[in-house]
């Protein structure tokens, strides 16, 4: 009997002991002096903010490095205006940038649109998002400057992609799009 | 004493039959399930005729998603209009027939030029987003998508019936799992039984037989633990091996201080990376774009989040289930630069974060030890192709070390600096 509760006794502590490693919180640390950092963190919780974190906006009529301003509207004129711009990239450059476009096309758009460019991607096999059309659509007749401006500003339930794509980048995949559009036309 | 072949013959039934019980009863519930959907699948079908015979629903339904959906849902606005029974409510609340629909689909912005008053009174009301023009739909198309607006919407009742089918069979496979688990226990604590009852019963045979067991004998023998003190080598063999032992035990406890693999925290917003990037596929730097230019894989913001829940209205998760998300502020031990490893050298993000696409909850997977990451920087060949920056240095230092490729550590990947400043 005795060795029974001794029995009983060491597995109870062994369930106590395993009770204390808990997934929801850290693990403790000794001596963190090299844990923590010395300057902020990306998303540190900070007082002397007024969002109260380290993460912030941009200050108003501030612009980023490397941003350049587009000077077509959001609307129906601006998209039309749009329509007859250019790509600025260098033309030399084609392959290398067709590729970064490509890259950044499975990301970005993909998803939706379909590699190919059909509007059969994997969300709409899925009937998550319908009613994505093919970059062959006649109606809508794309070209590089209104695939820009699409990707600059949105439209209709397509939201936009500046936060995600730099300047540079969003003529990289335009470009691609055009590419696409060729393909499927062809 | 006489020899009783089946002394236990009733018990043994007992257990046979339950046996048998729970082998078929499983294989019962298996046909009650199989039956049931099919049942319902017939009822669908059938309500499906009927329509059919109304206009052509299922075409309707599938132009509707090619042409209309992006824009339009059947129940609630979006870029446009709710357009469930559009036909009927443009006749009664305005007075427009088929016609101007056919019109309006066709060149609606013709319409809004030419000034009537309705197409206009509905630009406005949209914030003048054009309705795209859909010249190609011809009247028998928009007919059978005004078909497919005016059904009784079949689709929740659909999704309704088969959630619940599909839970059926989620329960009762969980059900089954657990009969079988039963049974098998059951069938174990009788087979222990019936161990006991032979052995009671041989000892009963044997004394009456005469025959004196050996127990009885064994009880003078000294007690194991004395002969096991009287024993000094043992004692000595087992002091050092418990002394080893525990010696090991302390030094992986003392040295998972301050390692966080498994962290698994509860996050404030319910989100579920199974969902997003193992069922949907979406790709991890979609959401976490800032992984391909910057130190930081960034908690994406709002608008990257509405860019497709502008659409997508679902949520088919536990809102008062534990929630997954991000380990954000992670590591500040060492300098960490994101997109020097995603977009420079290749790696996927599976690599260091697991099957993240698997996770429900996300967890950290890596230990994310200095080990950790020097390991990694000894196995792995650095990826040189097409990269003007490493030409030069990589000529010269495979030269150094006479190899083919070179790692990250041969490139200077475990100088202190590099990561610790």
């Amino acid at each position: 009997m005795k060795g029974f509760i001794r029995i009983v006794m060491i597995l109870a502590v062994i369930g106590l002991l395993s009770a204390c490693a808990d997934s929801n919180s850290p693990n403790y640390q000794y001596m963190p002096n090299m844990y923590e950092p010395v300057g902020y963190e990306t998303y540190q919780q900070v007082d002397f903010l007024p969002s109260g974190t380290e993460a912030m906006t941009p200050p108003e009529n501030t612009i980023h490095r490397g941003w350049l301003p587009y000077e077509y509207a959001n609307d129906l004129e601006g998209k039309e205006m749009a329509r007859m711009q250019q790509s600025p990239l260098d033309s030399l450059q084609m392959e290398a940038n067709l590729a970064k476009g490509k890259e950044l096309y499975v990301i970005y758009c993909g998803i939706c649109h379909g590699n190919q460019g059909k509007g059969q991607g994997t969300l709409v096999k899925r009937e998550k998002i319908l009613g994505v059309p093919s970059y062959a659509d006649a109606a809508r007749n794309i070209t590089v400057g209104s695939t820009y401006h699409t990707i600059y500003y949105g439209l209709n339930s397509m939201g936009s992609y500046a936060g995600q794509l730099d300047y540079e980048e969003r003529w990289q995949v335009s470009e691609y799009v055009m590419q696409l559009k060729q393909d499927l036309t062809k | 004493m006489k020899k009783v072949l089946y002394r236990h013959q009733i018990s043994k039934l007992f257990a046979f039959t339950i046996v048998v019980y729970l082998l078929l009863s499983n294989s019962l519930f298996a046909q009650q399930e199989d039956a049931e959907p099919g049942v319902e699948a017939d009822t669908e079908v059938a309500a499906e005729t009927a329509d059919a015979a109304a206009g052509d629903v299922a075409k309707g339904k599938q132009l509707f998603n090619q042409n209309c959906a992006a824009c339009h849902a059947l129940n609630r606005k979006m870029t446009g209009p709710a357009l469930a029974n559009v036909e009927t409510r443009l006749a009664e609340e305005e007075g427009l027939d088929k016609e101007w629909l056919y019109t309006w689909i066709k060149n609606s912005a013709g319409m809004i030029s030419s000034g009537d008053a309705y197409a206009n009174k509905i630009y406005e009301e949209y914030n003048q987003a054009a309705m795209t023009a859909f010249p190609t739909l011809s009247n028998a198309d928009i007919d059978d998508i005004l078909a497919y607006t005016a059904a009784p919407p079949p689709a929740p009742v659909a999704a309704t019936t088969t959630a619940a089918a599909s839970e059926g069979t989620g329960d009762s496979s969980g059900i089954t799992n657990e009969i079988i688990l039963g049974a098998l226990v059951l069938v174990f604590a009788l087979l222990v039984m019936m161990l006991f009852l032979v052995n009671s019963t041989l000892q009963r045979i044997a004394e009456a037989n005469g025959v004196v067991l050996e127990k009885e004998k064994a009880v003078k023998r000294t007690p194991i633990w004395k002969a096991f003190a009287q024993n000094q080598f043992l004692v000595l063999v087992s002091c050092i091996f418990l002394l080893l032992a525990s010696a090991y035990f302390a030094y992986g406890w003392m040295m998972q201080v301050g390692i966080d693999q498994g962290y698994a925290p509860i996050q404030p917003i319910h989100y579920s990376h199974k969902i997003h990037a193992g069922d949907n596929k979406i790709e991890c730097k979609y959401c976490h774009s800032s992984a391909r230019v910057s130190k930081h894989s960034g908690i994406p913001s709002l608008n990257v989040c509405m860019n497709c829940h502008k659409s997508i209205y679902e949520y088919k998760g536990n809102p008062e289930g534990p929630s997954p998300e991000d380990l954000a502020n992670g590591y500040t031990k060492a300098y960490f630069n994101h997109s020097q490893h995603v977009s420079v050298a290749g790696i996927e993000c599976q690599t260091c974060h697991g099957p993240v696409e698997e996770m429900e909850i996300m967890y950290q997977y890596s230990s994310l030890t200095m080990g950790w990451c020097i390991n990694c920087h000894r196995e792995t060949n650095v990826k040189v192709e097409d990269n003007a920056y490493y030409a030069k240095i990589h000529d010269e230092l495979s030269k150094k070390y006479g190899v083919e490729n070179l790692t990250a550590a041969q490139m200077g990947g475990l100088e202190c600096g590099k990561c610790h400043y």
